[in-house]
């Protein structure tokens, strides 16, 4: 029964809930977290970290049920999709959340911010990123990007006592809210072009038309142009650098991991089925955008002082190598940017994870200059971020490599070898600055400043370290693990 | 067919995509926080009537389009409050909300 069908003879349809239930889960442990913080304040936040672990845990399972969910392919009026590729999407986004949550507790008690609303707001954010990966209604993805980037801005800000935090926060609101409008407009016209919001519907009403007319293309050059902004693909990136610089480590750790993850996947999900009709048109425009990405991503990378700055402008040229895969336009490149998605995610998440712990205290050393020495330093700390690194610049035996190539043989089937060739030797380019912060860590003895400077660390800092470093070790030897579930995962339903 | 008392689809689109229009300037010209999130809602608003003028349009038994510019109005009331509890932060912390000398993050 189509969307349309449903939603007129509501009576006679049951109301499932299940597809929907670890965004309830979620939703559910940010509302009793934001109640016990009102009636029980309290410094200690242990309770709140396990709790709000508990929630991720609940909704974790939640999703793995829905692997096996023999349902209808959507519920609710078509306005949830109950298929493999949301469930894929929920498990990466959920394990950034698990890893953000660990990375928080350790990285807020040292900084002295550690505050009740910091972990409802975190778990918000969450349920606002798996849901516009589940959602297929235009409506649905405004309101999970409503919910996770109002939660993110806020987040953003969360030290406000420093000035860098509360600039990152205005900067990351006024460009989030203007990219917000062109996605909205977007919206209006795609549900002007053919008369419904619903995905299936969209590409329905698309694919009886011989060509597409000016209002539906005008819908698709909006739409890409806010999904952009979110992805952080150039030339909507400014507000990167700035956002992930000035907010809390903790949070750039989870934020750049998950909102990449789900803007990612309304993106693929929205242009993979509704505007699949109009694919003809769109791919040159995302391999456009994939290879400015990439260049003005690795060129600008290269002139960082600031270690948070550099992995910024490392994830600006990321989403253009993800872009790559989507401009293939076909399954496979599908596919591989859902792999290289989740491998994106465990990568940075570990690299920011090292950057907090390295900095001490807050925000006192994330100049590239304080990493001078550190692999002698702390043995471990180097060796992690090392791998994180490697696995950006995509060298083998790291999962970034295998990623890369599966991206790229994407391309080079659909016929795009141009773009692959531009990748290919901006990612040589790249390699140059990740490996010079590795020459820095190992070759260099550490200035006299930072010398003494003691970096510790506790089990929940470790734990956001060690997880992705093994994680990104292992996918890199054995993709095969990633590949499987991706067989079933990458076909969307409706 | 037309009837008379129906404002035909492209006259409320050319006024929306002007609205959209002018708020796009005043998020690109203006310097104070405060008028830039102005502009903002000009854009939301200008899709309020793109939204409704094609639920008009279309006939459509669902109202989709009129019922989304119910979820965006209250999407912008949410935007604007956690906006302006941003900028006042600013204010209180650097006496002044004008984005182009909020730059302490560059480069």
């Amino acid at each position: 029964m189509g969307p349309l069908a449903q939603a007129v003879a509501p009576s006679h349809m049951p109301i499932v809930l299940r597809p929907l239930l670890p965004e309830l889960i979620l939703v559910g442990t940010a509302l009793a977290l934001m109640l016990l913080d009102a009636l029980r304040p309290t410094p200690d936040q242990r309770p709140f970290v396990l709790l709000s672990l508990a929630g991720v845990a609940g909704a974790a399972a939640a999703t793995l049920s829905l692997w096996t969910w023999k349902g209808p392919g959507s519920v609710l009026g078509g306005m949830i999709a109950a298929d493999r590729f949301a469930v894929y999407f929920r498990l990466v986004i959920l394990a950034a959340a698990a890893l953000g949550i660990l990375l928080s507790s350790y990285y807020l008690d040292r900084a002295g911010e550690a505050r009740g609303e910091y972990y409802p707001l975190l778990l918000f954010a969450t349920a606002g990123m798996t849901l516009i990966t589940a959602a297929s209604d235009l409506i649905l993805i405004f309101l999970a990007l409503e919910i996770l980037s109002l939660s993110l801005y806020l987040l953003t800000g969360f030290s406000f006592r420093r000035l860098a935090s509360a600039e990152a926060s205005m900067k990351y609101f006024l460009l989030g809210a203007f990219s917000s409008a062109f996605f909205l407009y977007g919206i209006a016209f795609a549900y002007g072009a053919t008369g419904t919001t619903n995905l299936a519907g969209i590409a329905t009403a698309l694919a009886s038309r011989v060509n597409g007319d000016a209002l539906a293309l005008i819908a698709v050059g909006l739409l890409a142009v806010g999904f952009s902004f979110k992805i952080a693909a150039v030339p909507f990136h400014m507000w990167t650098p700035d956002a992930y610089q000035g907010a809390p480590t903790c949070v750039t750790a989870f934020m750049s991991a998950g909102t990449k993850v789900a803007a990612f996947g309304a993106f693929l999900r929205v242009f993979g089925v509704a505007f699949l009709p109009l694919a003809h048109d769109w791919r040159a425009f995302m391999g456009v955008l994939a290879a400015i990405s990439i260049i003005v991503g690795s060129v600008l990378a290269i002139a960082q002082t600031d270690i948070k700055r550099l992995l910024a402008y490392s994830s600006i040229a990321q989403a253009g190598f993800i872009l790559v895969g989507l401009s293939a336009g076909t399954q496979a490149g599908i596919q591989s940017a859902m792999f290289y998605l989740a491998v994106y995610a465990g990568t940075v998440l570990g690299a920011f994870a090292v950057v907090a712990i390295a900095s001490v205290r807050g925000e006192e050393h994330t100049a590239l200059s304080s990493y001078a020495g550190l692999a002698r330093r702390r043995p471990l700390l180097g060796l992690a971020l090392t791998a994180f690194l490697l696995s950006l610049a995509g060298i083998p035996p790291m999962a970034g490599f295998i990623a890369k190539v599966s991206v790229f043989s994407a391309a080079v089937q659909a016929g795009s070898w141009p773009l692959v060739l531009i990748a290919v030797l901006a990612s040589v380019a790249a390699a140059f600055f990740y490996i010079r912060v590795i020459v820095l860590m190992y070759m260099q003895d550490p200035a006299p400043e930072i010398e003494g400077v003691r970096i510790e660390s506790d089990p929940a800092g470790w734990a956001a370290v060690l997880a992705p470093a093994f994680l990104t070790v292992v996918f890199g030897i054995l993709p095969g693990l990633l590949f499987g579930l991706l067989r079933t995962a990458s076909v969307v339903r409706f | 067919m037309i009837a008379a008392d129906t404002i035909r689809l492209p006259i409320p689109l050319i006024f929306s995509a002007t609205l959209f229009s002018a708020g796009v300037y005043g998020v690109l010209a203006r310097r104070n926080a405060v008028l830039v999130l102005m502009s903002v809602e000009l854009m939301l608003n200008a899709v309020n009537v793109n939204l409704v003028a094609f639920s008009a349009h279309l006939k459509d038994k669902l109202f989709t389009g009129q019922i989304f510019a119910l979820f965006v109005i209250t999407v912008a009331a949410a935007e604007v409050g956690i906006g302006l509890a941003i900028v006042i932060l600013i204010y209180r912390n650097r006496e002044m909300i004008n984005v182009d000398e909020v730059n302490l993050l560059k480069w």
